[in-house]
């Protein structure tokens, strides 16, 4: 009994213990370099890069949550930045937040196409959203060619925002828990949420219970795209840059921060606040691997590994539970 | 209903059948697509040495040898997404040894082994962890990658004896066959004749078609998908050795995207993504259609990026069509069946 719940204890505990991970990689990587945490340009840091690993990972994990993947998000990402800061370029007339509304718009009609072709057509998100993942890369490098985003090109306030901090606290950080805190009462406590839960655990189940499951798969779809815009807008606003390259790869780091953060890969079960977490783990981890001299070429490897590590290690503490729950049934 | 479909099938003549098979669809589009060319593009025939049909071939090779094993894997309803990232692995890991002294051929050996162990881990995962194929090779296709771009770092290896690449590279005497067509041709065999001439290959359909059901009728379900994802790994792994001596270029980066091309074809070629039905001539035929369009749109002179929009949109197009159309048949069947 007490082993049973040890277990339970550490597959619960999972927000608790990616905190004290976080805490302990920044730790050992001040201790290693003192200015990574002790400076203002460091704090800094640390606190607004997360952002765009959140927005990502909230949208991966919501799709992952209705069984489906989205591996389109990082090409939407380098896409909307792009778009946001060439609207900024051709039509400086347009104000700051149409800008914003815009690009996140552009995000929703490129996750609509993604939707629409899964819901609709029933074609299995992997198919669809590697085929979006390389046509979306494409229209970029089309569209963009050799040219990139200028700094001149961005508005002050815009970068200026990103730079500022509300007692303290990094705006962009405030973005980061406006969209936790309404993606994570959405989904605990809106009906729409809730079937999303519910078309994930069980898809049969969901159909004969009445749910409308071609509308609650088209949702996350939107919401995942508009948040890849989000990223792409807050990434405009860090660095004031960008090339055609943007945003690459930046899909696996979604889904490696949605499984670290404890969504199951078979869809039906994931906190949003225990996802932000592992992308808040992730974004730490990133900035902290240069410091602590391991070169950033195996940063790739590394969110495989912790892809496949979580995956396997929630599925083993599954099995274990699992077992001892039928011991304790035939006892 | 099963006699029903049956009756159907039969309903139409042989020759109409065999022409609205994918395969024979997709074999007069690749012809269309010559015609126009030669029709439309004035070099086409004539271009310059880098767009003969020899190079048609060499570039389509490794392509269409990746996508035999994944075929089997996508005809059992599972996926193998880390193929182009063991292909740069090996490709990585051959330069290195090869560059740390290791003769040629061991090099090779060994390369094809880490990739296999790859496919080896692949397959654990999926059969004995028992998680789903889809997020584990999207897993493995980051770390592999990672250790591949890892260990290179950004240099590329380039120092291979030119006698070797020079082989690879050419073709069979007086033919406009290059040598590694060869290697394909031999592999396509071994996997033609273990998908549709054995009992394995009986049981990766049926495993495709229903698991359970294949499981009740004997076939060792996980024994089938371990064996088909080492095949995979050692196969992509082969491709990165050849790959790498065909370029005379070991990179960490070699065979990125491979994975969207190897499924693209596989789907166009008429093989179900949800598993189950398909054969391996039709990826086949899909591989070459691709390499078909490719070689018009390089003389063209459209470049790859324009490629890559073009084939991420004839993968999401093939599959919309496979679908609507398993649709309308659906609907079809069930009012035949009614009246």
């Amino acid at each position: 009994m007490t082993k049973q719940s040890f277990w339970s204890w550490l597959f619960k505990a999972r927000e608790l213990s990616l905190i004290v991970v976080i805490v302990a990689l920044i730790a050992v990587t001040t201790v290693t370099q003192p200015q990574y945490l002790f400076s203002e340009g460091g704090l800094r840091d640390l606190l607004r890069t997360p952002t765009l690993y959140i927005a990502l990972a909230v949208g991966q994990a919501i799709v992952m949550i209705t069984r489906n993947i989205d591996l389109s998000m990082g090409s939407i990402l380098g896409l909307t930045a792009y778009f946001c800061g060439n609207l900024f370029h051709e039509a400086p007339w347009i104000p700051i937040p149409v800008v914003i509304l815009l690009t996140l718009v552009f995000g929703a009609v490129l996750g609509a196409v993604n939707g629409f072709l899964v819901a609709f057509l029933r074609v299995p998100a992997l198919v669809i959203t590697l085929g979006t993942l390389y046509a979306y890369r494409g229209i970029s490098v089309l569209w963009i060619g050799g040219n990139f985003i200028r700094p001149e090109w961005v508005p002050a306030d815009f970068k200026k925002f990103a730079l500022s901090n509300v007692f303290g606290v990094s705006n962009l950080l405030i973005v980061a828990l406006i969209v936790v805190l309404i993606a994570g009462w959405f989904m605990t406590s809106r009906r729409t949420g809730r079937d999303l839960y519910a078309i994930g655990s069980n898809p049969d189940a969901a159909v004969l219970y009445g749910l409308r499951t071609k509308w609650l798969t088209f949702i996350p779809f939107v919401i995942s795209g508009t948040l890849a815009g989000l990223a792409g807008i807050v990434y405009v606003s860090i660095y004031a840059t960008g090339d055609s390259k943007v945003g690459l790869g930046f899909e696996l780091q979604a889904v490696a921060a949605a499984v670290v953060g404890g969504v199951a890969v078979a869809g039906g079960a994931g906190r949003i606040w225990g996802v932000a977490l592992g992308a808040f783990f992730l974004a730490t981890l990133t900035t902290a691997l240069p410091v602590l001299s391991i070169p950033s070429l195996w940063q790739q490897a590394l969110v495989g590994v912790l892809i496949v590590g979580a995956i396997t290690l929630d599925r083993v503490f599954f099995l274990i539970r699992l077992r001892q729950a039928r011991k304790e049934l035939s006892a | 209903m099963t006699v029903e479909t049956t009756y159907r099938r039969h309903d139409r003549p042989l020759w109409r059948r065999l022409l609205l098979r994918p395969e024979a669809i997709l074999i007069f589009a690749i012809i269309l697509i010559v015609v126009l060319s030669i029709i439309g593009i004035p070099n086409y025939l004539r271009p310059n040495p880098g767009y003969t049909f020899t190079t048609l071939l060499l570039n389509a090779v490794p392509i269409l040898i990746l996508l035999l094993p994944l075929t089997l894997i996508i005809a059992t309803g599972e996926i193998d997404i880390s193929v182009g990232s063991i292909l740069g692995l090996s490709s990585a890991s051959f330069g290195l040894l090869f560059e740390a002294g290791v003769p040629l051929p061991l090099a090779a050996v060994l390369s094809v082994i880490i990739g296999g162990l790859i496919g080896a881990v692949n397959g654990f995962l999926v059969t004995i962890v028992g998680l789903p194929s889809l997020a584990v090779t999207i897993g493995m296709l980051a770390l592999v990658r990672g250790i591949a771009v890892g260990i290179l770092g950004t240099t590329s290896v380039t120092s291979f004896p030119p006698e070797v690449t020079s082989f690879v590279r050419s073709s069979i005497p007086g033919t406009p066959v290059p040598w590694l067509i060869v290697v394909f041709v031999v592999l396509a065999i071994v996997f033609g004749v273990l998908l549709h001439f054995t009992a394995f290959g009986r049981g990766v359909f049926a495993i495709g078609l229903s698991s359970e059901t294949a499981a009740f009728s004997g076939v060792n379900v996980n024994r089938t998908k371990f064996i088909l994802f080492v095949l995979s790994g050692l196969t992509a792994a082969l491709v990165g050795v050849l790959f790498t001596l065909q370029y005379s270029n070991a990179i960490g980066s070699n065979g990125n995207g491979f994975e969207l091309r190897a499924i693209t074809a596989i789907v166009l070629g008429g093989v179900s993504i949800w598993g189950g039905t398909g054969t391996l001539l039709g990826a086949i035929v899909g591989g070459l259609f691709i390499a078909t369009v490719n070689k018009s749109l390089q003389v063209l002179g459209i470049g790859d990026d324009a490629i890559y929009v073009i084939t991420g949109s004839a993968l999401i197009v093939s599959v919309v069509i496979a679908s609507v159309a398993s649709v309308i048949s659906t609907r079809r069947r069930v009012t035949t069946s009614a009246t």
